[in-house]
């Protein structure tokens, strides 16, 4: 009896700084998910990229050297109607023959505390880079962890909407991007 | 018969008001359908689901105003058959100027689009978004308006053939002309 515990406890002590140390690195696709929404004349519209490559790598106990990088497939989207699919893939929008996709790369990552982070990073849309701070909120789960966050960009920032969609009166400059990226530790 | 029976004010003013809102929304309907997409399209259709909320509204005005007030009697020259179709052609155009909005809204939320009346109140989407629900309604939609344009062919035939061939004082029941004839 003594003894059993006295081995309990001593694979306690061994197992706690291992399961403190799980660094999160391999995405689950199937249960991430990468959407936008914007106004068009007052009216919100949902949209979502179907397709998209994360990469991560975040250790709970080491925010400072985390790091994440997605890569999303604009031929994958969905823009909320079939017309505005194929309207998205031409040269005033995403331009997708020339760049066919979007992507994300961190700097760095400043913990704000209670699972709350904000990473610093590049966006490069149709060629165009921007900085960006993005709030990201870590969840820990049972066997995977998940990190969301949304941020408000603009369009025309990145020359997404040229010429006479450049009127942000009709389809507004700001789009709300909205991300959850699921990961193992394993 | 020299007095002249008319609608009340406030139907005479919903009639005119609902046909204005009537004519401007359908051939919009037709023209903007037709378009491809660019931020004009996208205007158009704001406006046109605008319009047709107007038209929903002021319709639920209307049928009130109309079950409380009863309309003047139409002339004693007038044979039966014809008193029943004006009945039948009436009582089609009152639902229409329901179910037709309705379709609309309806077909606006099937597609994804909430409708946003003048891109200020939004209105609750009633249905799901669902490809073949809004194909269907899109449907339903053009053949309520079709519907409708031939009652109002008859409706405004009828109105002008005992208004100028029978020479009864018609058009002044809607409030148009003088109030009492010569």
């Amino acid at each position: 009896m003594n003894r059993s515990l006295t081995v309990l406890a001593m694979f306690a002590v061994l197992a706690a700084p291992v399961a403190n140390a799980v660094e999160y690195r391999t995405v689950l696709p199937a249960q991430s998910t990468v959407g936008f929404e914007f106004r068009q004349m007052g009216v919100p519209v949902k949209g979502s990229f179907r397709r998209f490559t994360p990469q991560l790598r975040f250790d709970p106990a080491r925010p400072e050297a985390a790091s994440a990088q997605i890569e999303i497939d604009i031929a994958s989207i969905d823009a909320g109607s079939p017309e505005a699919n194929e309207e998205s893939a031409g040269r005033l929008w995403f331009d997708r023959n020339a760049y066919p996709h979007a992507q994300f790369v961190s700097s760095r990552i400043r913990p704000l505390g209670n699972s709350r982070y904000e990473m610093h990073g590049t966006i490069t849309i149709k060629g165009r880079r921007r900085e960006v701070v993005v709030p990201v909120i870590f969840v820990p789960g049972k066997n995977a962890a998940s990190f969301q966050g949304a941020f408000t960009l603009k369009r025309l920032d990145f020359g997404v909407g040229e010429g006479m969609w450049a009127d942000v009166a009709t389809v507004a400059n700001e789009v709300q991007v909205r991300f959850r990226i699921a990961a193992s530790g394993n | 018969m020299t007095a002249v029976v008319r609608y009340s004010r406030p139907a005479v003013v919903l009639h005119w008001l609902l046909a204005l809102l009537i004519f401007v929304a359908f051939p919009l309907g037709l023209y903007m359908h037709e378009l491809p997409l660019s931020p004009d399209k996208l205007k158009l259709y704001s406006y046109h689901k605008w319009i047709g909320i107007t038209i929903l509204l002021l319709a639920s005005l209307r049928a009130a105003w109309r079950l409380t007030h009863t309309p003047p009697p139409l002339p004693d020259s007038i044979p039966g058959w014809q008193r029943r179709a004006s009945q039948v052609v009436h009582g089609l155009l009152y639902l229409l100027i329901f179910a037709i909005p309705l379709s609309g809204w309806l077909m606006s939320s099937a597609k994804g689009f909430q409708t946003v009346w003048f891109g200020v109140l939004p209105l609750p989407d009633l249905i799901g978004k669902d490809k073949g629900v809004g194909e269907a309604l899109a449907e339903a939609h053009e053949a309520l308006n079709f519907t409708m344009l031939g009652l109002v062919v008859l409706h405004v035939g009828a109105a002008l053939k005992h208004h100028f061939i029978e020479r009864q004082p018609f058009l002044q029941r809607m409030g148009l002309g003088r109030k009492e004839r010569a």
